[in-house]
């Protein structure tokens, strides 16, 4: 891991880090790495990958509708609204919505 | 020298929203144009120490869609977070499904009954469940600096349909959504509402050209905002001429340049190049440990299987073996739904005349359908009563237009054609007194005998309109073959 990786993992996670938190963060990351890297000494050729650590599956509900929470209640939580929609600063600056 | 030929490739990304009552993992209502923010709560807003539980009935209509497609469907499904910021992602990922989507492979056969292109299986790389993000509002009239977000929208089940870059023209793209839509629409998955967003559609867009013998692929291009199948059509034309000039004076290929991603504009007929986030294609996919994985046994798949309804490609070959109709008939009528094709199967069974009933229903039911802007369950004669009026036109009992005089009639009153038929005083004229109308036409007008004579056949078309003014049953058809059959005796 070096300081470029660790910028552009810090941009993705919309973290702003100092100069001096990604030298530090570069030698801890490294020795987490270092750590967990251990596992790559198993042999795992005929081990099943696990999907989730729970034997459960199929957990599953009706397809019911419940109320919902009140809107003045749910947007309190919100730094900005103008009670009917969330108010976010202007993004992108154009209007094309990206659709995922 | 003249341009080297090139192939347009295209692949489709079709986002369909289920037709469910409740969100994929919530017990919010899915209603589309509530009041902004009403249809939220902790889980689908993104609050910590809320648990999703996936809601069977999206998970059902996900596999009837790919059984329908003909895809494989996983035994063993599971549910991954796609990471990315944006304000209509309260959590910060979406969950969707990565390594192991529902239904796997498969196709959708797309056919043209105009013959443009030749029928053609589509291929399916996979189709995954996936919750669809909320909406920003771009209030650019009130000079508001606020992007607004409503978050009603986040959480819908959407599922999102992949295919091959198979789709070889616009008209191909168009056939192939078309297709998609009717059978979605039959198999009641979904209402594929482009207007409210329930159907979107993506392509992936590039240009197979031949230059020196050697096949040169130009770089990919992504469109989006792709609103209407209109818009598809067009942004892939105009996709492929661009990419074309573009070629002639840069000479990039796909080695050259990474996928981009553009936007339709409908307004201004032309794709837009959306300014990319930096390095948002970086998803970091990972298995969401909030929901167990889902497990689809060979029952399931066959209870399903038992339960689905005729599909719409099905329908047509049927159509075309038991009433004898040609694939464009059958196609039109398809096309209309299921109620449409099934009063037709009344009329064309009560009157044992399917090409006949064919005909009406395209002609003057769906003109009527279209005049008053109505479904066929709003249509106002009971399927038996056109049964009845087309036995009667086939057994010559009246004509074509004054069959039309009793549908008209029909529209307006429940009655039998054989009462309206008494109504409006319609019935057959025998042969003599026919001929003798004829007869008397004829030596009242030796002019149009002359003029028929040398050669201007039309000109007993004036004699039609007499002949029908002193017998209003007289059949038009019948008229002119006795006119003519009495002009050449004489000759
Ligand atoms: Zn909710």
């Amino acid at each position: 891991m070096d300081k470029k990786s660790i910028e552009h993992v810090a941009m993705l996670a919309r973290l702003r880090l100092s100069d001096g938190e990604i030298e530090s963060l570069e030698s801890e990351l490294n020795r987490i790495l270092g750590y967990a890297e251990q596992l790559s000494e198993l042999e795992t050729d005929l081990v099943e990958p696990l999907a989730h650590p729970s034997d459960l599956t199929n957990a599953l509900r009706d397809d019911l509708t419940r109320p919902s929470v009140p809107r003045e209640e749910i947007q309190s939580n919100s730094p900005k609204s103008d009670g009917e929609f969330y108010l976010v600063p202007a993004v992108l600056g154009n209007a094309n919505e990206l659709k995922k | 020298m003249s341009d080297p030929a090139f192939e347009l490739i295209v692949g489709l990304e079709v986002h369909v929203q289920l037709q469910t009552q409740s969100k994929l993992f919530c017990g919010c209502s899915t209603k589309f144009g509530s009041e902004p923010n009403t249809q939220t709560c902790p889980l689908c807003t993104g609050m910590p120490g809320t648990l999703p539980v996936l809601n069977r009935e999206a998970l059902m209509l996900s596999i009837k869609t790919g059984i329908a497609l003909n895809c494989e469907i996983a035994r063993f499904s599971k549910w991954d977070r796609k990471n990315y910021f944006y304000p209509d992602l309260p959590k910060g990922y979406q969950i969707s499904q990565f390594d192991l989507p529902i239904c796997g492979p498969g196709y959708l056969e797309i056919s043209d009954p105009k013959g443009e292109f030749k029928t053609k299986k589509i291929r399916l790389i996979r189709a995954h469940l996936e919750e669809d993000a909320g909406k920003s509002v771009h209030d650019e009239v009130s000079g508001s600096a606020d992007t607004k977000i409503d978050l009603n929208r986040t959480g819908t089940p959407l599922l999102e349909i992949v295919s091959e870059p198979d789709i070889r023209s616009p008209q191909e793209a168009k056939a192939y959504l078309t297709e998609l839509k009717l059978l979605l629409g039959y198999l009641n998955v979904s209402d594929c509402n482009m207007q409210e967003g329930s159907l979107r559609v993506d392509a992936n867009v590039n240009l197979h050209i031949e230059s020196n013998g050697e096949k040169i692929a130009t770089p990919i291009v992504e469109v989006k905002n792709l609103n209407s199948f209109r818009a598809v059509e067009r942004a892939l034309q105009y996709e492929s001429e661009r990419q074309f000039s573009n070629w002639k004076s840069d000479g990039f290929t796909i080695d050259d340049r990474p996928k981009q991603t553009v936007g339709w504009n409908d307004s201004e007929q032309k794709t837009i190049p959306q300014r990319e986030k930096e390095e948002s294609a970086d998803y970091r996919y990972f298995p969401d440990p909030d929901l167990v994985p889902v497990v689809i046994d060979g029952t399931t798949i066959d209870t399903i299987k038992d339960t689905m309804a005729e599909l719409p490609s099905a329908i047509r070959n049927r159509l075309e073996s038991e009433y004898q109709i040609l694939p464009y008939d059958s196609d039109v009528m398809v096309n209309q739904g299921r109620e449409f094709v099934e009063y037709f199967e009344a009329v064309a069974k009560e009157s044992s005349e399917g090409k006949v009933a064919s005909n009406w229903m395209q002609q003057n039911v769906l003109q009527i359908m279209k005049d008053r802007e109505m479904g066929i369950e709003a249509f106002p004669i009971a399927s038996h009563r056109l049964a009845n009026l087309i036995k009667k036109l086939t057994a010559g009992e009246l004509d074509n237009s004054r069959a039309k005089d009793v549908f008209q009639v029909l529209l307006e009153k429940d009655l039998d054609p054989a009462v309206v038929m008494k109504e409006l005083g319609i019935e057959a004229v025998d042969d003599s007194a026919l001929e003798s109308i004829c007869e008397e036409l004829l030596a009242m007008n030796p002019q149009v005998v002359e003029d028929f004579q040398a050669g201007k056949k039309q000109a007993i078309g004036s004699l039609i309109g007499q002949a029908k003014k002193k017998n209003p049953n007289a059949n038009p058809g019948k008229v002119r073959e006795l006119l003519i059959a009495i002009i050449e005796k004489k000759l």
